[in-house]
């Protein structure tokens, strides 16, 4: 008589044995493989919009070090919303660099200690080595006739931007709102009242700006999408006609800073690599990737748009809130003017 | 064996048809009609382009394997878990069985996000157990074991509550009797508890699976995002639409929903074998109060 168990211990064997022998080769690729240094791994922690802009410069870089010190570089990427980035570094995501969208998401690693505090001397223009703008992506046609400030502060239209909490595109397009009031030589209070009633006709605030992009695009939700000058590109070139750029009169320039991770790549031996990409973004070639994603990119002459880019009227951060950090205390901070302004309708998440 | 004959409602009268067509509009609009659209979006673009999709983009080869990984270890550590604590108790009374009981249940309750951010608190840079991790040089979070850690927790009740109740249902005289007859722990329970609680352990099994190989957001939380290093399926879905790549995210998507359909096949399978069982069961226990009117109830 068979043994009862049988059929079952068969599976179970081989379950086991399947378990086995994919656990065992588990290890090695996503294990510490810092044994081998032929091939150097960096991990650049970036936001949502640089998804296509560091895979070209990742190969043009990974082939311009090979050719220039003989060795092979590997680089892998994380993409997500800034600020929730910043927080996994400062958590233990161990990236080489940090490409992200504001000051404060770098500054906060910084305080952290992984990074050290003089980070903006070390490259170029504040380590900013490109910048955007907040434009409008509108509907095919433009059919609620939006071309500035004053146009989307109406009734029927309806905003896309993201969080500001989360996203480094949501803090740059309230800040472009706010600051293109004061612009005007309208008041705080005036700037305020606008950009509450902005946030009341947001259907959605999304955690980070390819998820807006996405319901905006692709779900089809609202009238206007603020969002970077780049990503807007994409957006428009992805839409195949059913979507198209707006530039109002003015707008917030936008600083996305970078900087190599001081304790990560001690730590892994990985510094000279590291520095050598971030550098790369301010060398030629770099420059020419950079701008074919539609960022614009550093350059001495400050004055003027970029070959290629419309000029646009822009204000900074220092117009609208003095510094960085006294807009993350009043606008951003807890119980600051986001928070009062912002209190989430009925089916708004 | 041909299954019972049961109440078959007249479908003619007014409220019999509307209650049918309601059901069967709702699973078609929330369950088949989405589903059916995954492998249209999937093979938009033909076999040829669904393939390649999934086969020669190397993230997205790495995205298949790793929740072929992470998943199955999950499941090994709850099946392991779920044998003991169901045995612990259904076998054995003790102060604070019931909160223990209750316990098991939290990852249901808890939302996946929050137990994400929960192992964040604990095994992080700056968590708890964050400075003995780093000086170990062990990582967690962000990498492969903070999402085992991470589909093992949400999966956790699974086998175990498959478990209890039927390990309650058999009793303990068959393990009893094994002993009495000179059988150690391990004898009893590879001949005679595993052969009592085989089906349902597999049943459990097989969900937790489907449950592992699904999980989002506990994981979305733990991964960091690394493309080719800690996006299992799930979240590489997500990334390639949000790159609007959206038939190379269908196709991943659509075997994800193959393997749903597999784990749906596996379920009714196995389901069978457990209502088999429990007859059997019954059957056994049934000439036993042969003389005795009182058939079919579980004997005293």
């Amino acid at each position: 008589m068979p043994h009862p168990l049988r059929p079952f211990l068969r599976v179970t064997a081989l379950a086991v044995s399947v378990l086995a022998a994919v656990t065992s080769g588990c290890a090695k690729p996503t294990g510490e493989g810092g044994s081998k240094p032929s091939v150097i791994e960096l991990l650049n922690v970036s936001y949502d919009p640089t998804r296509e802009l560091y895979k070209d410069i990742n190969t043009a870089f990974a082939k311009h070090y090979l050719a220039e010190h003989g060795t092979a570089v590997s680089i892998k990427q994380s993409h997500a919303a800034s600020g929730s980035q910043s927080r996994a570094v400062v958590d233990g995501l161990d990236a080489d660099v940090v490409t992200l969208a504001t000051w404060p998401d770098v500054e906060a690693i910084a305080r952290a200690g992984l990074v050290k505090a003089d980070w903006q001397q070390r490259f170029d223009n504040a380590s900013i080595p490109y910048h955007s703008v907040v434009v409008f992506v509108v509907r095919k046609g433009n059919p609620k006739g939006i071309s500035d400030w004053p146009d989307i502060d109406r009734d029927d239209i309806e905003i896309i931007t993201p969080n500001p909490k989360t996203s480094g595109n949501g803090k740059y397009s309230f800040l472009a709102a706010w600051g293109s009031v004061l612009a005007a030589g309208g008041s705080a209070d005036d700037a305020r009242a606008y950009v509450e009633r902005l946030y009341r006709r947001t259907p959605v605030l999304d955690t980070g700006a390819r998820a807006a992009t996405a319901t905006f695009s692709q779900k089809e939700i609202g009238d206007v999408h603020l969002t970077f000058e780049n990503e807007a590109h994409l957006e428009v070139d992805e839409s195949k006609g059913a979507l198209e750029i707006v530039y109002p009169k003015r707008s917030i320039r936008v600083d996305p800073p970078v900087a190599v991770v001081d304790a990560n790549v001690d730590r892994k031996a990985t510094r000279h690599a590291a520095e050598a990409y971030l550098g790369f973004l301010y060398s030629p070639e770099g420059k020419a990737i950079v701008a074919k994603h539609h960022y614009r990119p550093w350059s001495v002459d400050v004055q003027g748009p970029p070959e290629g880019f419309p000029a646009i009227e822009t204000f900074d951060i220092g117009f609208v809130a003095g510094s960085w950090d006294s807009a993350m205390k009043t606008l951003f901070g807890e119980g600051g003017e986001f928070d009062k302004i912002y209190q989430p309708a009925g089916g708004a998440k | 064996m041909t299954s019972k004959p049961r109440h078959a409602a007249t479908a003619t009268s007014p409220l019999g048809m509307l209650l049918i067509t309601g059901a069967v509009a709702t699973v078609g609009l929330l369950i088949v009609a989405p589903l059916a659209s995954v492998f249209v979006d999937a093979f938009s673009n033909g076999p040829q382009a669904w393939w390649e999709a999934l086969a020669h983009d190397p993230d997205t080869r790495h995205a298949i394997w790793l929740s072929l990984t992470v998943a199955p270890i999950a499941v090994l550590i709850n099946t392991i878990f779920g044998v003991a604590a169901a045995w612990l108790v259904a076998r054995f009374r003790f102060p604070g069985r019931s909160l223990l009981v209750s316990l098991f249940d939290v990852p249901f309750s808890v939302s996946p996000v929050v137990a994400g951010l929960a192992l964040v608190l604990i095994f992080g840079r700056q968590g708890l157990l964050g400075p003995t991790l780093a000086w170990l040089a062990v990582k967690v979070i962000f990498a492969w074991p903070g999402l085992v850690l991470a589909t093992t927790f949400v999966t956790l009740p699974l086998v175990v509550r498959e478990l209890i109740p039927v390990m309650e249902a058999i009793g303990p005289e068959e393990e009893m009797a094994a002993v009495s007859l000179g059988a150690n722990g391990w004898q009893v329970f590879w001949r005679v508890t595993l052969p009592n609680i085989r089906w349902a352990l597999l049943h459990g099994v097989v969900l937790a699976n489907a449950r592992a190989m699904g999980e989002f957001g506990a994981v979305y939380v733990v991964s960091g995002h690394i493309a080719g290093a800690t996006d299992t399926m799930p979240l590489r879905v997500e990334k390639l639409f949000q790159e609007y790549r959206t038939p190379a995210s269908m196709a991943v998507a659509s075997v994800l929903a193959a393997l749903a359909l597999l784990t749906l096949v596996a379920k009714v399978f196995i389901e069978r074998q457990l209502e088999t069982e429990s007859q059997e069961l019954e059957a056994a226990r049934a000439p036993g109060a042969d003389t005795d009117p009182t058939t079919g109830g579980l004997g005293p």
